[in-house]
């Protein structure tokens, strides 16, 4: 953010580090006091710029978060006294103003409730269904995350200057129409919730499978998504759904460096070395999804959650229990069908009962003009009558995944796949 | 508290369809009894079909008069509800409860208000007075 400051520098290093971890909060709270999220983003970006001067000139204050608190609402209320234009001006100022004159009656850091409240708020806000799937995700990223709309652009193969006008009308939409900047009401809040949950699921899988471009892991918006499941965990802990998020998230995320192997080639969970997995975040997922279980409310993602532990437990590909897999996935098209979920069944019951059974569930699938451009399904196609020892048809199959495949990194492994058919 | 214009879209169908829909107008007397009690009206109208109505254009000084809607498109404008709401959401819980969003689409435009209205023109560079604002809307 501070551009052209060394990076080793302690008070870079400390400003970096309050950017990362105070933002959000002290954004979520100003937006609430101002009212107005352009005018709250500004003041912020503001105060963050005095700290570089002020923390070289002063020294590092001792609660930085209180320090930036402080002085974006100044920022806030200098901001207002200046822009005629937002709503409730004086309302805002006279608001702003008492709270600067009672600068302690506020909550300090250290009560987390209401401080917890503005950054649910936050998170409903960005994630209100009112705004394009992409500006949520955008907004949310740049709000509650620590990235920057440069970061955002690169991560989504967008240009900066298209990411920049996305975020700005996403803002202006909420101003002018008036977006609530609340948790919703109970009557509202699981379906809201279930649109937050998606956002941040779009987040994590965007990191972890690149639909385009070389790089197949993203880690950073990996990181973020595993961040924010875990800020909804804290904020939320009684809904299940949410730690089979964080779960799902957190299982995946163990195995993300093994997903590459040493010569940039993509190799399957049964290719992958075990031993690069992370057995920290696997235990955290497993705490996780336990915690979620105990809440006895079944959901798709904590159905994920139990499907991807499955997989992770069982020492190998041909230990693991494709029968309970199977039933799994069943669970989950019924709770939601999907034929992608139908794709995964059928993959699960042919390694479960033999490549004839996962066959026969492939064929309605193949069928489906929807799914003509789908590249797994011909990859999953190819995979079983490779099993069931077609091999003319496997190469027919393996080629048209290859021509769908957006992914190099993707597509060599399904080169080198269909090149082991003709060596067999 | 602020004002939304709730546009009705819909398909205009065959007398059949469209006796079927006037069928349900007790929902929309009912509808309109219950925002009024809550105080959420500020005005309802219905419009005639699009086969009354003329599009007026002024071009190069000339006007133009078009038999017909501005554009053809398969849903048109059939009416408006203005709502003074809370917030979006409150918008949003509104136009779900208009029968018509069962067969046509539910549009939601907040409603700029006049000193907003003439401070934005006034920023472009519009030489408006203060006392402008009580005839801009």
């Amino acid at each position: 953010m501070s551009g052209g400051v060394h990076p080793a520098d302690p008070v870079s290093v400390a400003v970096a580090r309050a950017f990362r971890d105070e933002r959000p909060t002290v954004l979520a709270t100003l937006i609430r006091q101002a009212g107005d999220f352009q005018l709250a983003e500004d003041a912020v970006q503001d105060a963050f710029e005095a700290a570089v001067t002020a923390w070289r000139r002063d020294g590092i204050p001792a609660n930085p978060g209180a320090w930036i608190t402080t002085a974006a609402r100044r920022r806030a209320i200098d901001r207002l006294r200046r822009d005629r234009s937002v709503t409730d001006r004086a309302e805002r100022l006279a608001e702003l103003t008492r709270l600067e004159a009672q600068d302690e009656e506020e909550p300090s850091m250290d009560d987390e409730s209401p401080i917890v409240d503005d950054r649910l708020r936050l998170i409903f806000t960005c994630c209100h269904p009112a705004l394009e799937m992409p500006a949520r995700v955008a907004l949310t990223l740049r709000t509650l995350g620590g990235l920057t709309t440069g970061e955002i652009a690169r991560a989504f193969l967008v240009a900066e200057p298209t990411m920049g006008k996305r975020i700005v009308r996403a803002k202006r939409k909420i101003a002018d129409a008036h977006i609530p900047y609340r948790v919703p009401s109970d009557e509202e809040l699981p379906d809201r919730l279930r649109g937050v949950l998606r956002v941040v699921y779009l987040i994590f899988n965007e990191g972890y499978v690149a639909t385009e471009g070389d790089r197949l892991v993203r880690g950073e918006l990996c990181d973020e998504a595993i961040r924010l499941g875990e800020l909804l965990s804290r904020l939320m802990p009684d809904d299940a759904e949410v730690w089979g998020l964080l779960s799902l998230m957190l299982l995946h995320d163990a195995r993300r460096v093994a997903r590459v192997d040493s010569e940039g080639r993509y190799a399957a969970l049964d290719e992958q070395d075990r031993s690069l997995w992370d057995q920290d975040l696997i235990a955290d997922g497993l705490a996780a999804l336990e915690r979620a279980v105990s809440l006895r409310r079944p959901g798709e993602y904590q159905l994920q959650a139990a499907i991807t532990a499955l997989q992770i437990q069982a020492p190998d590909a041909e230990k693991t229990d494709w029968a309970q897999i199977a039933e799994l996935y069943g669970a989950l098209a019924r709770l939601n069908p999907s034929p992608v979920v139908e794709l995964n069944r059928a993959v699960a019951v042919g390694l479960a009962e033999g490549p004839a059974a996962g066959l026969t569930l492939l064929e309605s699938l193949l069928g489906d003009p929807a799914l003509a451009r789908y590249q797994p399904l011909y990859a999953a196609h190819a995979e079983l009558l490779s099993r069931a020892g077609d091999a003319s048809a496997a190469a027919g199959a393996y080629e048209r995944a290859i021509a769908l495949s957006a992914n190099a990194v993707e597509r060599a492994e399904l080169e080198r796949r269909l090149g082991a058919l003709h060596a067999g | 508290m602020a004002h939304y214009m709730l546009l009705v879209y819909q398909e205009e169908v065959d007398p059949a369809e469209q006796a079927e829909r006037e069928r349900e107008m007790p929902m929309f007397v009912e509808l309109h009894r219950s925002l009024r009690e809550a105080g959420l009206l500020v005005g309802v109208q219905r419009l005639y079909s699009t086969e009354s109505a003329t599009s007026v254009r002024v071009r190069d000084g000339e006007t133009e008069i078009t038999d017909g809607p501005f554009a053809i498109t398969k849903e048109v404008l059939a009416g408006y509800y203005i709502l003074d709401c809370a917030d979006l959401d409150e918008a949003l819980k509104q136009a779900a409860r208009v029968p018509a969003a069962r067969w046509g689409t539910v549009e939601v435009r907040p409603i700029m208000r006049a000193d907003e209205w003439l401070r934005v023109s006034r920023e472009a560079g519009a030489d408006l007075p203060d006392e402008a604002v009580k005839d801009m809307a």
